[in-house]
Order: structure tokens, then C-alpha cells, then sequence
């Protein structure tokens, strides 16, 4: 590699250097300076007319430029190749760890937008009401639910896959045809099955269970049902995703192993058990542990169909907190509980993968 | 095993292969029939969708399913959007709105798709051939730290963006929706593209210095055209999954940068049994992407199945 350096890139010269330093050292200053200008402004000490942030987010863009230049410009090569890390790790910071800690600190306050008072940090107020809300345990509870109804969904998915790499014709129309409900908008589909096809008049789903000999069948009413089709909703939704990731899994099994086991004469039912399944429980795992990451962010649907009724039996908690801004303006409390939540599936996420790691497949 | 298979093969009586064809024909029957119901499932609500945008309320309250053999389609919930063929030269402010949420749509998906593909792209290449040391993190521990963004869900970020577009007067703007939605795809564009990327052998990068190209110039000019398809797949998922949004678009948008779930979203409580415009609108918020997924699935599964499945 060292030989295929042009020589400009080679030996940097110590002028190059400090000005590169000089620069990144200058840009930091006025970011910096921006900042505290705007913080002074922002709290009345010195008024310089300022209605928003903006110059501060132009200031740390121009800061951003420089260090890239000075990147470049002190480390040559090396400063060629951390551009291109640099755009995607500085803009991640700034959009996730910036607002996630700013988050953080909004998580102490009594912060309702409703209010004229603004903010007020007010300690572990938050936290203590927080472990008091039973509608919030109920959301969690709710989320594990959820989550456990991720095994029926990779159930189901699996059997597809199965079907789509049997011996059968025009096998990509049939694929097509099962991957159409991974393109629609949950909010469309809140509509199309939820307040439509479900709906217990003229529904279809409403009318051949009258068929069917149920009478006043209802499907947001009962606890239990109204949360089954809230799954089923969703499920609907995503399993063409968890079936792609097995149908690929089965595509790339090695032929003979199946064949050999053909040729032992193993029935389909121990095919399946003894060899296809264990052959494809890294897969399945990786499929699992991706839906389930996905699983934890559902809101849409609840949020659009039941507003988290009858009485929170299908609230998420992204669903919950959402009310909890909308129809109270909350934003301290909201954000405390948005907090809390995300440390229990970091929690979460980080043990799940920590026992599952050996069998995954290799993702990063 | 196999031999005394092979040696009792011929000695089984005709009844047993007539039974064994029998159970053969059964389990093709079977696997279509199962192939056939779950195209059902997966159709039924996008016909019925479909084919209720066409209804009046007579039809709709009698349940009517098929087109022209047990009601005659009419154009009533089309026309409420002011895009049947009667209405749509003439003015029609419901179908502005829907054509302005449309734009804005278009232009968000765009926009974050595209952002999200450049920067993913450079960091994901970048990951893929050079060695990285910040702080204490390396190669992998990078890799593993844009991934994780994938775990934060929406509802983490909503309410401090909130209050910070606000403070950046970014709030209702089309500008502030594209950043987040980039944000939210970017992972998934980092891990599609560097499993492209990993894919295209290293020498080409160091012929491409023998002859005098820079880190940059060999990106451009030699791996970039290779990466194509890779970069066509994460652009298709990012823009399936950012013109679905709608957490982010229903609590940061407000007149001017709403977006079409939440217009569609917006529609539903108030509008009680209007059941053909909301079909229609459903409609037509759903067709493009079926479009797409209809025309380009291939890439679709490819971004899917990107990292996850080792051959």
C-alpha cells in the first residue's frame, strides 16, 4: 500500500499540518462561541434578536466541513479515508446521541408545551410517577405479549417459505403475491382491515362470522380479541418479511443434505425436524431477533385502529406515550417514559443477544 | 440403507406405488391449495380496498363483493377526491390537498432514500476496506454502532425532536422530516451496502492504486458502478419505509409538511361511513407501492436478505 501513495500523500509537511490544526481549532472556537452566544440570548442576558437555533446549526455544519478539511489536510491519506466514515458518524451523532442525551434532560423536568411556565427540573418526580402508572405497566405488559407473538408469526413464515421452495410452478409469482402486504403503509391498513373489512355491520370479516353463526360479532370490544387482531394486523403486515429471510435460508442449504437424508429413508416430518430446522436455526434466530426489534416499535396501527382501547388491552408503550403527548402535552413526563423504555430493550436486546450470539448468523 | 431401498423398490406391490402416487397428487393438492389461501389472505384486502372505492352505500351495506356481477361500479369515491374521469379537469380543493400530502410524500421519501443511500454508501465502503480507530472503537465496534441505531425506536426521538425543531424552526418542514427519516434508514442502508461492498474483491482496489487512483477516485470511478444493484436495493427499501412512516410525520408535521399516512390517518375517526373516498384515498396511497413492489421485488429481497443468509 505504502508503495502506491503518490508522494504528496506521503510525507505531510509541517506547515500543511498546523493549518490543518489551526483550522479545526478555529471552526471549534466559533461553534463554540455561536453556542454560548445563543445560550445567552436564549436566556435574555444578552438579547441579540435571535428567534431560533438556526445559526448554531449552521455553525456546527461549518464545523463539520472543517474537520473534515483538517482531517486532510494533518493526516493526508488516512484523513482521505476517514471522509468517508466521517458524514455518517458525525450525522448519527448529531440526530441520535445529541437528541437521545438532550432527551435525557428533558426526561428530569415537568415540561408540559401547554404550560406558560417552560420547564422545571424536578428530580425523580417523573420516575416516582413513572413506577406508580399502571397504565404504562399495563402498556409493557402488553409489549411482551406482543413480542411473544413474534414465535407465531415465524411460525407461520416459516411454513410459507416451506411452500414457496416446494416443487411448485410459477414460484416468483407466488413470491410476489406474498410480499405485497410488506409494501403497504400500516396506516392504509388500519383502514383497509381494521375500520373497514372489520367494521361489525357491513364488514366482511364481521359478516361471515354472522355466516359462520356468531351473533353481534364485535372486534375491538373484548381484551383478548381486540389485541389478536391488533397482532393480526400487524403480523399480516410483516411476515413477508420474516418469510424472505427463511425462503433465502432454505434456497442456500446445501441440495444433499436433504437428499441423503431422502435416501435414509426419513419421512418429511423427520426431514424437517432432524435436518432442515436445526440447518436453519441461525437464520431463523437472525429473522427472530430483527422482528422482534421491529416488534418494539409498533405504534402505528394501535394508534390509527384503537387509540389503545378497550381500557389500554392493545396500548404500546409507543402508542401510550404518544396520548400522552397528544392529549396532555407532556413532554417531560413523556420523555421519561420514552427514556425508561429504552433502557429496558437495550437491556433486553443486549441479553437476548448475549444468549443467542453463538447461533446467530454473522451480522455486523 | 440406500441399497436395501434400491433392492425393495421392485418387489412392491402395484398397490403400493398407485398409493404412493395417490399421496404424491394429495400433497401437490395440498401444497396449491395452502399456496392458494394464503394469496387470498395476502390479496383480499387490497381488492376489497379496491373494489369498495367503487361502491355507494347501498353496496356497501348489502356487502356487495364482485364488480359487475353483483354491483355496478361507480366512480363515487374517486370523485370525492376529484380524480375520477368527470372531475379531474375540473377544480377540486379536496384533491390539491391530496396531491400536495402526495408531493410531500414524494419529496420526503426521496430525499431521505437518497441522503440516506449517499452517506450509508461512503461510511459502509469505508467500513469495508479501511481500518478505522476512534477513541477505542474499531472496525467492528463501528459497524456495531451504527447497527444499533436500528434498536431506538421512534418514540425515544420523537419528543426531543419536537422541542428541538422547534428551537431550529425546523418543525412542519419537509428539511427536518428528510434528516429523521434518513436517520431511521441509515442502518439499514450501512448494513445492505457494506455487504455489497464485502463482496467485491479488494484487488480491484489495488489495481486501482497501481494506477495512480486516490481512496476516493477508486471509489468513484471503479467500485461505485460495481455496487449498483446494491445501492438500487437499499434505495427501494428506504423509500418503502419512509413513505410509510407515520409516528414521526404525525407529531412534527402540521399544515404545510404533512405527509400521506397521516392524511389518510387524519380521515378516518371523522368521516364515519364515507366508506368509498376513504377506499379511494387508501387507494391511491397504497398503488404506487405496490407498483413497485410488483416491478421491482427482485431488489426488494435483495435488500432483505443483505447480511442475514451466507450461501
Amino acid at each position: 500500500m505504502a508503495l502506491t501513495e503518490s508522494p504528496s500523500y506521503g510525507a505531510i509537511s509541517r506547515r500543511r499540518r498546523d493549518g490543518g490544526r489551526a483550522l479545526v481549532a478555529a471552526a471549534t472556537v466559533l461553534f463554540l462561541a455561536v453556542g454560548l452566544l445563543q445560550a445567552l440570548n436564549s436566556a435574555g442576558l444578552v438579547p441579540l434578536g435571535l428567534r431560533d437555533w438556526r445559526p448554531t446549526l449552521y455553525a456546527f455544519l461549518l464545523w463539520s466541513v472543517a474537520l473534515g478539511v483538517g482531517q486532510v489536510m494533518m493526516r493526508g491519506d488516512a484523513g482521505l479515508k476517514a471522509l468517508f466514515i466521517l458524514p455518517a458518524a458525525l450525522f448519527t451523532a448529531a440526530m441520535a446521541i445529541f437528541p437521545t442525551l438532550f432527551g435525557l434532560s428533558i426526561a428530569f423536568t415537568d415540561w408540559n408545551l401547554a404550560s406558560l411556565t417552560g420547564q422545571k427540573f424536578n428530580g425523580f418526580d417523573n420516575l416516582l410517577q413513572l413506577i406508580g402508572d399502571p397504565f404504562y405497566w399495563n402498556a409493557m405488559r402488553n409489549m411482551v405479549i406482543y413480542v411473544l407473538f413474534v414465535l407465531v408469526e415465524y411460525a407461520v413464515a416459516f411454513g410459507l417459505a416451506l411452500l414457496l421452495n416446494a416443487e411448485i410452478r410459477a414460484r416468483k409469482f407466488w413470491r410476489v403475491v406474498f410480499l405485497i402486504p410488506l409494501m403497504l403503509s400500516p396506516v392504509a391498513v388500519s383502514w383497509m382491515v381494521g375500520k373497514s373489512m372489520l367494521e361489525y355491520r357491513f364488514g366482511p370479516v364481521a359478516r361471515f362470522a354472522r355466516w359462520l353463526g356468531f351473533n353481534n360479532p364485535t372486534f375491538f370490544t373484548d381484551p383478548w380479541i381486540a389485541r389478536l387482531w391488533i397482532e393480526a394486523m400487524d403480523a399480516w403486515v410483516s411476515i413477508p418479511f420474516v418469510m424472505i429471510l427463511l425462503l433465502a435460508g432454505l434456497q442456500a442449504m446445501p441440495k444433499e443434505v436433504i437428499e441423503a437424508a431422502k435416501v435414509d429413508g426419513a419421512s418429511p416430518w423427520q426431514r424437517f425436524w432432524q435436518v432442515v430446522f436445526p440447518l436453519m436455526l441461525p437464520v431463523s434466530i437472525t429473522a427472530i431477533v430483527l422482528r422482534i426489534i421491529f416488534k418494539l416499535k409498533l405504534a402505528d396501527i394501535i394508534i390509527t385502529v384503537t387509540s389503545g382501547g378497550p381500557g389500554g388491552a392493545t396500548d404500546s408503550v409507543s402508542s401510550f406515550i404518544y396520548r400522552e403527548y397528544r392529549d396532555r402535552s407532556n413532554v417531560g413526563y413523556g420523555t421519561m417514559l420514552a427514556m425508561f423504555y429504552l433502557v429496558v430493550i437495550v437491556i433486553f436486546i443486549t441479553l437476548l443477544l448475549k444468549f443467542l450470539r453463538k447461533h446467530m448468523q454473522r451480522m455486523t | 440403507m440406500a441399497a436395501e431401498a434400491t433392492i425393495s423398490a421392485p418387489s412392491a406391490t402395484d398397490a403400493g406405488a398407485a398409493g404412493r402416487r395417490l399421496k404424491h397428487v394429495a400433497g401437490k393438492v395440498g401444497i396449491y391449495a395452502a399456496l392458494v389461501f394464503w394469496a387470498f389472505v395476502s390479496l383480499f384486502p387490497v381488492y376489497w380496498t379496491i373494489t369498495t372505492s367503487m361502491k355507494v352505500a347501498k353496496d356497501v351495506q348489502l356487502g356487495r363483493l364482485i364488480p359487475w356481477v353483483d354491483f355496478q361500479p361507480n366512480w363515487l369515491g374517486w370523485r370525492s377526491l376529484g380524480l375520477s374521469p368527470d372531475t379531474i379537469g375540473q377544480v377540486s380543493t379536496v384533491r390539491d390537498e391530496f396531491l400536495d400530502r402526495f408531493l410531500n410524500s414524494i419529496y420526503t421519501a426521496f430525499g431521505a432514500s437518497f441522503l440516506a443511500v449517499l452517506i450509508g454508501s461512503l461510511a459502509a465502503y469505508g467500513l469495508s476496506r479501511f481500518q478505522y480507530k476512534f477513541l477505542w472503537m474499531k472496525n467492528q465496534d463501528l459497524s456495531f454502532f451504527f447497527l444499533s441505531q436500528l434498536i431506538l425506536p421512534p418514540v425515544v426521538l420523537a419528543l426531543p425532536f419536537l422541542v428541538l425543531y422547534r428551537e431550529l424552526a425546523l418543525l412542519d418542514s419537509i428539511i427536518g422530516l428528510v434528516l429523521l427519516y434518513t436517520l431511521t434508514v441509515l442502518p439499514i442502508v450501512i448494513w445492505i451496502m457494506k455487504d455489497q461492498f464485502d463482496t467485491i474483491p479488494i484487488e480491484l482496489d489495488e489495481a486501482a492504486q497501481v494506477d495512480g487512483l486516490g481512496p476516493w477516485g477508486t471509489f468513484f470511478r471503479i467500485i461505485l458502478p460495481m455496487a449498483l444493484p446494491g445501492m438500487v436495493a437499499a434505495f427501494i427499501l428506504s423509500l418503502i419505509l419512509c413513505w410509510n412512516e407515520y409516528f414521526f410525520a404525525a407529531l412534527l408535521t402540521g399544515a404545510e409538511a404533512k405527509t400521506l399516512p397521516v392524511m389518510v390517518a387524519s380521515q378516518t375517526g371523522s368521516q364515519g361511513i364515507n366508506w368509498w373516498s376513504m377506499a379511494a384515498l387508501s387507494t391511491a396511497a397504497i398503488a404506487p407501492l405496490v407498483v413497485v413492489g410488483v416491478l421491482l421485488e427482485r431488489y426488494i429481497i435483495r435488500g432483505l436478505t443483505a447480511g442475514s443468509v451466507k450461501g
